[in-house]
């Protein structure tokens, strides 16, 4: 079976604009686990910045949408910061705690700004930006230089986390933390501070990542629109074993496993929706599973410092 | 001596909650000196050094380097002031690297290329090679105290503190330290030698400083000075010098409680062979003592004799009823979170009187707890009080009553007495030699050689895997040169 | 989690939900909302008529029984099972397939049969997460959490193929034949299903009190090195047990909604409950016997919020947020207790 090169492409890029909100919220996620915090609240966080992208893009255009989806974020990881690192609560059930709180407010909000009429809400969006030159690459071109301003921005963050973690003093500090914060604190290291930090920094690129997928892809909102994936970007963290490169290579794994079924459906295969709804979490299970041995979390992962 | 001290602690104040820990206390470590802070566990020491080191804030009192008052309000403080702390129970971080973990402490860059030759230039200058690049949770134990002390002196340190360095070293290697200690005072700097060891304050030190229950009790040169003296400040009482214990009479006929040939046990890692090839009988009423640096395979010895660990290959006969006392109470020998009634549940498990087809009988077990608590003094408000409430001394107390209720016919013991005081610490003598005499088999390991020699009737040393026992009447050096994998 | 002396006991979850209704009052009002007649609606859809508390309350406080005394035991042993969403409907859907085809039974062998195969499907969707976790360490919090995903497409994926109803136009299963329906009490919509949750709890607080296995649960939660140096106690399969029988609860619990509520299968058919359980369980900090209370104001919250939507057209999702303030001020509770209670004893 030929696949002309016109689907194939169009499978990269679209595995490149479904990789986008993913290597976002795991990017995020990767420095706050470093930090031996665990964030289930990204998820609420994504929605909430997803939010915040459509009123703000409703007012003052995507740019403001994008700046406060950011800020949407930050403000969920606040809530979840001061339970699991002020307080020291169980991460987990914070985090639990922080989506659900996230779902009830967006969703309320949502009806009161825009009514229960529900669909059809029609937002300035982010289009892509063709980068001249690299664009013309055969198959990583188009598929990774002809995407919207977000894609870059992800794209230039691995870089950027992989040079905060491993060549500056905050970063190895922040990884020191992560694997005793007890070892970190007679080092003179303020761990507390530096997990509140991390934290922020996810809640951050959480809500950027929901920005993403209002604003670069579906264009408007929709109740518990992001569907898990902040919970798929905290799979992609383990599987990217807590490392940029490998939080990029799993994320792109994600994006083309999902991209399959347009595929699927350019070869005119029918098969039931649901089994590609249901791909991405099974295939994240199958992955997990798969990593036997040798995946070295930071050692204190889930708990927060005195 | 002249000039104003490098180090002069004054009239310190500090209380955690409900406990003073400690009163007026002070110390003054003058340069070309090596100065021995000397007290029993829980006199304060560590929480002196901590208050040097910058890690806790004194509530009254001053601490003034070269004679000036300074505050040293987080350890980067302090080592900023010329002080390092090389702690008792390291600090190093097991995932990175020698190097990062010094540029951590030190607060150096983090460029790997200039980082791993500044510290190999560090560890040059200081005569204490370590690899860079290697990851700090794959070093032994003596490199890793090596690191520790690379750290503390990175900052180019002229005040060391080194609190309890050679518990976890085999006696030449202590000497070598010692040795190290010295040269580092008459190269200018002060040394503070936080130690328990009345034998190392008298041998390495110039000065000492004896603290007891949070207060200065002595303070002068050790020239001239008596292990008796020393141990009257310490104690407060002379008389507890201990005995060794005595040879049980009827061993030679004794049934074999515990019989393993050909042992061989891995790491609990899982990476390699903990125990090589060790055989070990021991009758009932022994006291057995292993002597060993610390991961030489003992712990893995002991752990699969008590049925904690599988054994590899081998022959293993051990009788039931083992009581297992492991070393650190608190993670493994009790659950401090629950009372210590349900503490001693746990350790009873099912074959427990208050057990009957599965279910459980809280009264009896709470009546039988209480009478425990009664029989071995466990100070505590009743069998209700959380396990976490209790002192070191009074959960150790009760890890041993519940050992002693199972009726065992072999205890296996793991440091029976660490972090305990001397009072505890003899009562826990006791109670083993008590054990013995009754016709139990006693298995024990300690990283205290002196202790290994003073409990143990036979005596048994591992190194590197493999186990040998010791001539009767061995003497320290002899053991200790076992203990480093020489031939005997 | 700690269950904290009977003192506090009932004045600490009263507190922390009066909290999350506080929070909620100040969201409607921020919201443009109006908050007296959204929680006025809401007490009213609670408690306002025998009726209501019966076929409102109760009948959502089953579920949520059932669940959270699931996530319970899963905590109890130290296993965190947030997956209590995907088993319901996993144990929804065994429930309708088997429920459709015994409609020539007897009611009264019909409906435990119905029961039994919910109760096995929950265990046998957390088979995955258990042996995930047993086999490759798998966080069992992330693998319970998928599959909740996974099991939402099954339905599906269900109702729009196999199990689609005769006339193939609506997702959604036929109807269960009358004798795999939950008999109800006179005038209500209030299934024996309530009984079957009750004496579960009360099954699970003998279990917990009184038993060894109760016990050793809890040690392993608790202490898992120390349960297996000092104890012996297999913490894995300990761990493991706890993990299946949190499913198989939550998998009754859709079973009982099938059979008692809804009589078919659809999507949505759960408003959340895996999730609210959660917050059930937290509330009722542990004990079995607090967790029948604690699911009633929870129940009531759910039933409030249909009606908040309906009569004061307040969406009904807002009632997430007194949930989750709830759960937060149930953890910030009980972190404030244990950090005076470690200060005090030095």
């Amino acid at each position: 079976m030929m696949l002309d090169t016109g689907v194939l492409d169009g499978f990269l890029s679209a595995a490149v604009r479904v990789a986008t909100p993913l290597l976002l919220a795991a990017l995020g996620e990767m420095i706050a686990e470093r930090g031996g915090v665990i964030n289930l609240g990204i998820e609420g966080a994504m929605l909430a910045g997803a939010l915040a992208a459509a009123l703000g893009a409703s007012t003052g255009g995507a740019w403001s949408g994008l700046a406060a989806s950011g800020a949407a974020g930050m403000l969920l990881a606040t809530v979840f910061g001061l339970a699991a690192i002020g307080a020291r609560a169980d991460q987990i059930i914070a985090g639990t705690a922080t989506t659900l709180l996230a779902v009830g407010i967006t969703g309320t909000v949502y009806q009161a700004a825009f009514g229960s009429a529900g669909a059809g809400l029609s937002l300035p969006t982010l289009a892509p930006i063709r980068i001249p030159g690299l664009a013309i690459v055969p198959l990583a071109g188009p598929a990774f230089f002809n995407q919207p301003v977000t894609t870059y921005v992800a794209l230039l963050a691995v870089p950027l986390c992989w040079w905060f973690l491993f060549r500056t003093r905050t970063g190895l500090a922040l990884r020191a933390v992560g694997e005793s914060p007890e070892h970190a604190r007679a080092a003179g290291v303020r761990a507390r501070r530096l997990q509140f930090a991390g934290t922020l920094a996810g809640g951050l690129f959480a809500g950027l990542a929901g920005g993403t997928l209002v604003l670069a892809q579906v264009g408007t909102f929709a109740e518990r629109m992001t569907a898990g994936r902040g919970f798929i970007a905290i799979a992609i963290v383990v599987l990217g074993r807590w490392h940029p490169v490998g939080v990029l290579g799993a994320a792109l794994l994600f994006g083309a496993a999902t991209a399959l079924q347009f595929v699927f459906q350019a070869m005119g295969l029918a098969v039931p929706y649901q089994l590609f709804l249901m791909l991405p979490y099974v295939l994240t299970l199958v992955l997990l599973a798969g990593l036997v041995g040798g995946v070295k979390a930071p050692a204190a992962l889930g708990r927060a410092a005195e | 001596m002249t000039g104003a001290p490098l180090l002069q602690l004054r009239d310190i104040h500090k209380r955690f909650g409900t406990v003073q820990a400690l009163m007026g206390a002070g110390l003054v470590a003058h340069a070309g000196e090596v100065h021995a802070l000397l007290g029993e566990n829980g006199a304060g020491k560590t929480t002196l050094m901590h208050v040097a080191s910058g890690m806790t804030a004194p509530d009254t009192g001053a601490v003034l380097v070269d004679g000036a008052p300074r505050r040293l309000k987080s350890p980067r403080d302090a080592r900023a002031a010329g002080i390092g702390l090389v702690h008792q129970h390291f600090t190093s971080i097991a995932a990175l690297t020698v190097a990062e973990n010094v540029a951590l402490f030190a607060g150096w860059d983090v460029r790997p290329r200039e980082l791993a030759l500044r510290v190999t230039a560090l560890t040059k200058r200081l005569n204490l090679p370590v690899d860079p690049g290697a990851l700090a949770g794959t070093l032994p134990v003596a490199l890793l105290q090596r690191l520790e002390i690379v750290k503390a002196l990175a900052g180019d340190a002229r005040v060391l503190l080194l609190d309890e360095p050679t518990g976890v070293l085999a006696p030449s290697e202590a000497e070598e330290l010692l040795a190290r200690a010295r040269a580092f005072a008459e190269s200018g700097g002060a040394v503070v030698l936080i130690t328990h060891k009345l034998d190392e304050a008298l041998r390495g030190a110039h000065r000492v400083t004896v603290l007891r229950r949070g207060r200065v009790v002595l303070e002068r040169r050790v020239e001239g000075l008596g292990a008796g003296e020393l141990t009257q400040a310490m104690i407060g009482d002379a008389a507890l010098v201990e005995e060794p214990s005595p040879v049980a009479f009827s061993v030679k006929d004794a049934a074999r409680r515990v019989h393993v040939a050909g042992l061989e046990v891995a790491r609990e890692s899982g990476l390699g062979m903990a125990v090589r090839h060790a055989s070990l009988g021991i009758r009932a009423g022994e006291i057995v003592a292993v002597a060993g640096i610390e991961g030489s395979g003992q712990r893995e010895l002991l752990r699969a004799i008590a049925g904690v660990l599988p054994v590899f290959r081998g022959t293993r006969e051990v009788s039931q009823p083992i009581a297992f006392i492991p070393e650190n109470r608190t993670t493994e020998g009790l659950i401090p979170d629950l009372s210590v009634t349900e503490n001693v549940v746990l350790g009873l498990g099912r074959s427990a009187s208050w057990v009957r087809r599965g279910r459980l009988d809280w009264k009896a077990a709470g009546a039988r707890t209480a009478e425990l608590i009664a029989e071995f003094g466990v100070r505590t408000t009743g069998p209700a009080a959380r396990a976490a409430s209790l002192s070191g001394g009074n959960q150790q107390k009760l890890v041993i009553a519940r050992a002693f209720e199972r009726g065992p016919g072999v205890i296996v013991a793991e440091n029976p007495t660490r972090g305990l005081d001397v009072q505890a610490t003899r009562a826990v003598h006791d109670r083993l030699r008590e054990a013995a005499s009754l016709g139990v088999a006693v298995l024990l390991y300690s990283s205290d050689l002196d202790e290994v020699m003073t409990l143990g009737q036979r005596i048994v040393v591992m190194s590197r895997g493999t186990l040998r026992e010791a001539p009767p009447g061995a003497s320290r050096a002899e053991i200790g040169s076992l203990m480093l994998g020489s031939p005997a | 989690m700690r269950v904290d002396s009977r003192a506090a006991g009932l004045l600490l979850p009263v507190a922390s939900l009066a909290a999350g209704l506080a929070v909620l009052a100040i969201f409607f009002a921020l919201s443009g909302y109006d908050p007296v007649a959204a929680l006025g609606a809401m007490i009213r859809g609670a408690f306002g008529s025998w009726y209501a508390f019966t076929s409102g309350t109760l009948v959502r406080a089953v579920p949520l029984m059932l669940i959270a005394l699931g996530f319970t035991i899963g905590l109890r042993a130290g296993v965190l099972n947030i997956g209590g969403e995907g088993q319901f409907y996993v144990g929804a859907v065994a429930a309708t397939w088997i429920g459709l085809k015994l409609g020539d039974w007897p009611g009264s062998a019909a409906i435990p049969v119905m029961l039994a195969v919910a109760f096995a499907a929950g265990a046998l969707w957390v088979t995955v997460p258990a042996w995930l976790r047993l086999r490759f360490g798998v966080l069992e919090v992330i693998s319970t959490l998928l599959l909740n995903f996974v099991a939402e497409s099954l339905v599906s994926f269900m109702v729009q193929g196999p199990l689609q109803e005769s006339q193939h136009i609506y997702p959604q299963s036929d109807q269960l034949p009358v004798a795999a329906r939950l008999p109800a009490f006179a005038g209500t919509r209030l299934h024996i299903g309530i009984l079957l949750a009750l004496s579960c709890c009360v099954l699970a607080w003998y279990v917990f009190r009184r038993t060894m296995i109760g016990f050793e649960l809890r040690a392993v939660g608790r202490g898992p090195r120390a349960a297996r140096v000092t104890g012996g106690l297999n913490v894995r399969r300990l761990g493991a047990i706890a993990l299946l029988v949190s499913g198989a609860l939550a998998g009754l619990a859709g079973g009982v909604e099938v059979g008692g509520v809804s009589y078919a299968l659809y999507p949505n058919l759960s408003p959340g409950y895996g999730f609210t359980a959660i917050a059930v369980a937290l509330l009722a900090r542990q004990s079995p016997v607090g967790i029948v209370g604690s699911a009633i104001l929870f129940g009531a919250l759910e039933a409030g919020a249909g009606a908040m939507q309906r009569d004061a057209g307040v969406p009904a999702v807002a009632v997430y947020v007194a949930e989750a303030v709830t759960i937060l001020a149930v953890l910030l509770a009980d972190a404030v207790s244990l950090r005076r209670r470690d200060t005090v004893t030095a």
